[in-house]
């Protein structure tokens, strides 16, 4: 596949002055000594993405995430390095940025076009299909202002998957209007993929990611720390995200011993995550003779942890298809399962009394936290996986226990 | 903005143009992206007029009115009150004005035109150029508004412009849009850093510059006989816009010979020079070429501090 967007090197510097000075008295008499520290969002960022992918690009706050997306839209220059785009794009990093609130509907449809790139023809060719997809068809000869938000970027979706890009970026702006409005917002996504289209976007949702995209990038701190397939990219995130809890508890640790003015000393680590998940096994009928369970079945899944300290823990379990798709997610929390561990080693089993599953591989990722939610102790994504043999002819996601009962006049015959 | 268009490739039946975002991009490069979006300009200008006039009741009287008043201050204070004697001397401001307002319009707007469509350069992606430009674009619809009234002024006063010399405007209007555009791009970078700008340019161009250019006085009659007895004449022509302000006099205005002037007296004078036609046409093509190096300047300075517009903002 050729490449669609190629992303060679590219380093953003962002100056952050301590003081601002924009007018020339302060210029002048500030001149050449404006205290500053450079802030490095982007550090050579390296990937290129083929023509028809979807890449989700997976991040913190403030790990460059937008920064990046605004360098491949062009929005942003970037300080070394450059990106080569093929073919149009259109940056949806504001839905109806651009719009004008005293111009109509209409003449904001036309302006907004012009503004990704589109003429004249090409907006009249596609300005009922943004009208309709808008669904503003009553209000278009209103102006903007008059518009309620739900309105407003409605409109702004509409004209930007309407113009017919070859790579289309978006910045979590997937999350507007209401449901019915997002389903088509992701239809349409999912048209554009099928139409071999290019797709890069930004989101906080793993779960988005992997249920979208064929590729992920993981950002942190300005440099990209995991690039493959979104499975993969995840789990890379979740430990991101980890090790960032780890960071930010560690630095309130220094800021602890630092007033009591004691030399740094190493953390222990199970005082940050009073408790940590040490195991996973699974136990079905049979498992000591096949690898598989059947659809039907019991299982088991049983977590060994170690506690250093007594904490309110929950635990999860959440099973997820090849694609991504959470087809289970227990939480022990949420069941009023009482969870108050103490000090010291322990295991925690989840028995399901029938596994509806029929055929496939399913992953099961596990992970303990704090009752309250929030915190997240600790989280193994992907720590075994769970082959799921299907005995019946039943086709689909799940098999469920069914009884068919077939009536007619003479009488009630049963299966 | 920086986004350079290199050979398109046809795959699929579908043109696909390739497009590199980086710190480095010529002034070509550029200038080609600003033509691609002339759609975009013409909407930005449009836009501009529509959303200006859009709730007033006289709309674009208004900006009528403004230009009117200052013809009508001018004329009185000058013609009446001071009584420089020059024969119809409205006439005489008003060509001059006309061209004045232009490039005064395109310069003031376009000094905010970055800032004041921050939201527009921090979300998406266009050439910058394309905002500093829609303001001299609608600047000049102004213009020919302006042109349409003193087109019915002069019938009313049944005056007759030198209709042989007409071809000369469009030669002075050209070098004047260039001046202008390149004014226009390189204030609205610079005031994204520099806010001071703003206001230094309304105090320059709405006083000092105004009376450098000969508008509300005659060239031949005040400047030349001072300038010329201390060989700096030259100095007068440092001002781009003169030649382009007395080109617009020699046409409409069109007296060029000696007249008699209306004070006590009636003494013999020569308001406008006796250059011909082509004098004009080479001092408006220097100042062409003038306005083209200062047009390429000002997109290189414009190219340097356009990539952190989204961040200053």
């Amino acid at each position: 596949m050729p490449t669609a967007v190629d992303i060679q090197g590219v380093s953003k510097r962002f100056r952050l002055y301590h003081q601002k000075y924009t007018s020339l008295k302060e210029r002048v008499i500030h001149a050449g000594r404006t205290p500053y520290t450079d802030l490095w969002a982007l550090r050579d960022i390296v990937f290129d993405v083929e023509e028809g992918d979807t890449v989700g690009i997976l991040g913190r706050n403030g790990s460059g995430k937008s920064t990046l997306l605004k360098c491949i839209c062009g929005v942003l220059q970037p300080t070394s390095g450059q990106v080569v785009v093929r073919g149009k794009l259109a940056g949806l990093l504001e839905l109806g940025a651009g719009f004008q609130p005293d111009l109509t509907g209409r003449q904001n449809i036309y302006l907004n076009g012009s503004l990704l790139g589109l003429s004249k023809a090409d907006i009249d060719r596609v300005f009922d299909e943004v009208v309709a997809f808008a669904e503003l068809e009553q209000f278009i000869d209103q102006q903007v202002k008059f518009y309620s938000s739900g309105m407003y970027v409605r409109l702004g979706f509409a004209v930007a998957v309407n113009v017919d890009p070859d790579v289309l970026v978006i910045d979590e702006v997937l999350a507007v209007g209401d449901e019915r409005f997002q389903r088509k917002c992701l239809d349409r996504v999912q048209q554009f993929q099928d139409q071999g289209r290019t797709i890069i976007f930004v989101s906080h949702s793993p779960d988005q990611v992997r249920a979208i995209c064929d590729k992920a990038v993981v950002l942190s701190d300005g440099k990209m720390i995991g690039h493959g397939p979104p499975g993969e990219a995840v789990r890379v995130f979740r430990e991101n995200l980890l090790e960032a809890g780890d960071v930010l508890a560690r630095g309130m640790e220094v800021a602890a011993t630092a007033a009591a003015a004691q030399p740094m000393a190493p953390v222990p680590a199970d005082h940050l995550h009073p408790i940590r998940i040490s195991g996973v096994s699974m136990s079905y009928p049979g498992s000591e003779q096949r690898p598989y369970v059947v659809t039907g079945e019991p299982l088991t899944i049983a977590l060994q942890f170690e506690a250093s300290e007594p904490t309110a823990a929950s635990f999860v379990v959440e099973l997820r298809d090849d694609k991504g798709g959470v087809l289970l997610r227990t939480v022990s929390g949420d069941l009023d399962a009482a969870a108050d561990v103490v000090a010291g080693s322990g295991v925690v089993s989840f028995r399901y009394e029938s596994v509806p599953f029929t055929d496939g591989a399913y992953d099961l990722s596990v992970g303990v936290e704090h009752r309250a939610g929030g915190e997240l102790f600790d989280w193994k994504e992907a720590a075994a996986r769970i082959e799921v043999m299907n005995p019946s002819k039943a086709v689909g996601l799940v098999a469920l226990p069914v009884k068919v009962f077939v009536e007619q006049a003479s009488g009630v015959v049963g299966r | 903005m920086a986004l350079e268009a290199a050979a398109p490739s046809e795959e699929a039946g579908r043109v696909k143009a390739t497009r590199v975002v980086s710190s480095h991009v010529s002034v070509s490069m550029r200038v080609v992206d600003i033509w691609r979006s002339r759609q975009l300009l013409w909407n930005l200008v449009s836009t501009e007029i529509r959303v200006k006039y859009k709730n007033s009741f006289l709309g674009l009287v208004w900006s009528l009115l403004a230009p009117a008043m200052a013809l009508v201050v001018y004329a009185v204070v000058f013609g009446i009150a001071l009584r420089n004697g020059y024969p119809e001397f409205v006439i005489l401001l008003f060509s001059g004005l006309l061209a004045w307002n232009l490039f005064q319009t395109s310069v003031l707007t376009a000094t905010g035109a970055i800032v004041n469509n921050a939201g527009l350069v921090k979300k998406v992606s266009f050439p910058r150029e394309i905002l500093a430009l829609a303001s001299v674009g609608s600047a000049s619809v102004f213009f020919f508004f302006q042109a349409c009234v003193m087109v019915l002024f002069l019938a009313g006063l049944q005056w007759r412009p030198a209709f042989g010399e007409l071809w000369l405007i469009p030669v002075a209007l050209v070098p004047l849009l260039v001046f202008c555009a390149a004014m226009a791009i390189f204030l609205a970078a610079v005031n994204v850093y520099l806010r001071d700008v703003q206001h230094l340019i309304e105090v320059v161009v709405g006083s000092a510059w105004f009376w450098a250019c000969p508008i509300v006085y005659s060239y031949q009659h005040i400047v030349y006989p001072k300038l010329s007895e201390h060989h700096i004449l030259w100095l007068y022509f440092l001002n781009p816009l003169n030649p382009i302000v007395m080109t617009f006099e020699r046409v409409i205005y069109a007296r060029t010979g000696l007249i008699h002037l209306t004070t006590a007296g009636h003494p013999l004078a020569q308001l406008l020079p006796g250059w011909s036609s082509w004098t004009y046409v080479e001092a408006d093509a220097i100042v062409l070429a003038v306005s083209l190096v200062l047009f390429f300047g000002a997109m290189l300075v414009f190219g340097r501090l356009a990539g952190n517009f989204a961040e200053e903002l």
